[in-house]
């Protein structure tokens, strides 16, 4: 545990100047934005006299120079108040907050399935190189890999919800149905298969990519060839060698991808209507609230981060050469 | 080259790829000879299926446009931001990445957590705001996609250049007096391309779905068609007319697919795989 700590001080202590140079792109984003956030209110209020704006500005501190306006923004990041939704009219934190536990779930959800069924895929077709399953398996993966995930929603949608009437079409829940306890977990979880699908099945295509590549590569090592020449089966060699040692550089891309499918989920909540952090972003866009969308910026950045620390620390913990004298190194 | 071409074309990936680009590049730069329509006038009844009028072989949608048009000036736009933004990245990346491994030191660590904090922010969020405040034209599109595909490139060109700075024909361009700037360019540039360059693939995909999905979301090009907007006008008439959204669809994933492919072939063709087994 003691070097799992020390991990953690040594990438939250390197994460401090990334997060700096993110918080100043979105002031610098910002800056470049025609009118401020005080126009911007005042639209949404349907419109407002001079003097109300000035009143505004000074009350923000708006109509102070760059620098003491950065220093007010940091200020008050630091202070955790991630500033005033011109949309929601309330804090941006608690509208956050509320937002973000769906796509957690969203992309938890999308994560196993992609890691659990691309791995499981990847190391069918690692297993024998070249055989008709691995030619099936790699062409339709690269196909699955260029197929946008908004546009597989609608199609899901068009067979699962329109066509078969399965599941629904929309939501995170049944409004207004009343349900509790595991009824009411059911009901969720039914309403997120086919988003969960849509976010998650490029990565699985990306996963058994990856599982197959690193498979190919461990089979030319020299273990391999002792596990063959002491006469284990082919399934054992398979299991206990080849994957067991291609799964590792998996976990890692967890972590990479995490970005990603932060991204992805933005145009997933919006195909399925789901209530979550992504499709924040493009309410505060399609409203105009750039305070908004900064500071979703900043909060994903803070996600990335933390997800690629809990990456890094199943990774020390999967491979015991990790972190161990490097991190007392640094 | 020779050797680059022929390298090429023992990739079975790598043809189908280029045969599938090219057919698209064809319809994309012929749009204006074959279907000499405007993709955005009323010709037809709305709504026609796809297959039952030959003068709209694929159907018409809810205005009364060609599908067909639309689709391939969809092409255009797709390949023409996929590939411009593919370009800004590789230039900014390798440009970056040049600099950072040269340089050292200072320079080098503050490019680097630069980079990292590109890499820390999803890529289409960044691209969301970024045109969202900057407005949607094709420059500012270009210009968000490549935002968040450059530090890749960066990255690469990065470890490329620290490894060949040290190699003998640097050392002897040293000796001999070279400046650094004519070391850089004529030295170490040209032989830290290659692997870079077989990031063009998956940056060019990444460019168009990431296009795709901005116009999706009605951030797009407001002046061009575009696969992701048709997707998005198709999207309400899912029970009705559920070609409207899937044919697009299609076109997307097609490109996409011939992006992938040839890529595999340029990978055989840059002998990386030759180079790092």
């Amino acid at each position: 545990m003691h070097r799992a700590w020390r991990l953690t001080k040594r990438r939250l202590v390197a994460s401090i100047p990334v997060l700096a140079i993110v918080i100043l792109g979105t002031f610098l984003l910002m800056e470049l934005a025609p009118g401020d956030a005080v126009d911007a209110y005042l639209v949404s209020l349907g419109g407002g006299d001079a003097g109300l704006a000035e009143t505004l500005r000074q009350s923000y501190g708006l109509d102070q120079s760059a620098i003491s306006r950065l220093w007010l923004y940091v200020s008050s990041l630091a202070r955790l108040d991630l500033g005033w939704s011109i949309v929601f009219n309330r804090p941006i934190l608690d509208v956050v907050l509320e937002r973000l536990p769906n796509t957690l779930w969203l992309m938890g959800a999308a994560t196993a399935l992609a890691f659990t069924l691309g791995s499981l895929l990847g190391i069918i077709a690692g297993a024998r190189p070249g055989s008709a399953v691995d030619r099936v398996l790699s062409i339709g993966s690269l196909t699955l890999y260029a197929v946008p995930g908004f546009w597989l929603g609608l199609v899901l949608i068009l067979v699962f919800s329109v066509q078969l009437r399965w599941l629904p079409t929309s939501g995170i829940e049944t409004i207004a149905s009343g349900k509790t306890g595991i009824a009411r977990v059911l009901d969720i979880a039914r309403h997120l298969v086919l988003p969960v699908a849509s976010l998650g099945f490029i990565y699985l295509a990306l996963f058994l990519r990856m599982m197959r590549a690193g498979m190919g590569e461990v089979w030319r090592q020299d273990f391999v060839l002792a596990a063959k020449a002491k006469g284990l089966s082919r399934r054992r060699i398979v299991i206990h060698h080849v994957a067991r040692n291609a799964l590792l550089p998996l976990v890692t891309m967890l972590g990479l991808q995490a970005a990603t499918m932060l991204g992805g989920s933005v145009v997933i909540e919006s195909v399925f209507a789901i209530p979550g952090f992504g499709r924040l972003a493009q309410e505060a866009v399609a409203g105009r609230d750039a305070p908004l969308l900064m500071a979703i910026i900043i909060v994903s950045a803070v996600l990335v981060i933390l997800v690629n620390l809990l990456v890094d620390i199943a990774y020390a913990w999967l491979d015991p050469r990790v972190g161990g004298s490097e991190a007392a190194g640094r | 080259m020779k050797a680059f071409v022929r390298r090429f074309m023992s990739s079975p990936e790598g043809i189908a790829g280029a045969l599938v680009l090219l057919l698209l590049a064809l319809a994309a730069v012929l749009a204006p000879i074959i279907l000499p329509g405007d993709p955005a006038a009323i010709v037809g009844r709305p709504l026609l299926p796809p297959f039952s009028d030959a003068s709209f072989p694929l159907g018409t949608d809810q205005l009364g446009r060609d599908v067909l048009t639309r689709l391939v000036y969809g092409a255009q736009a797709s390949l023409t931001v996929g590939l411009s933004s593919a370009l800004v990245a590789i230039l900014a990346g390798t440009l970056v990445g040049t600099v950072a491994g040269l340089a050292g030191g200072l320079v080098d660590e503050a490019l680097m957590r630069v980079v990292d904090a590109f890499q820390i922010v999803p890529g289409f969020l960044l691209a969301l705001a970024f045109v969202s405040v900057a407005g949607p034209s094709l420059a500012v599109i270009v210009l968000a996609v490549g935002l968040g595909a450059w530090t890749g490139p960066a990255r690469l060109a990065r470890a490329e250049v620290l490894s060949i700075r040290e190699r003998d024909y640097v050392a002897s361009a040293r000796v001999i007096g070279m400046h650094p700037a004519e070391i850089a360019f004529r030295e170490v540039l040209p032989n830290a391309l290659p692997p870079v360059l077989s990031l063009v693939s998956v940056i060019v995909a990444a460019a168009v779905l990431i296009e795709a999905a901005l116009s999706f979301l009605g951030l797009g090009d407001p002046n061009a068609v575009t696969w992701g907007g048709m997707i998005a006008e198709g999207r309400n008439l899912l029970r009705s007319a559920p070609f409207l959204s899937i044919i697009p669809g299609l076109g997307l994933v097609s490109a996409v697919v011939g992006i992938y492919l040839f890529g595999e072939g340029l990978v055989e063709a840059l002998s990386i795989r030759g180079r790092r087994a």
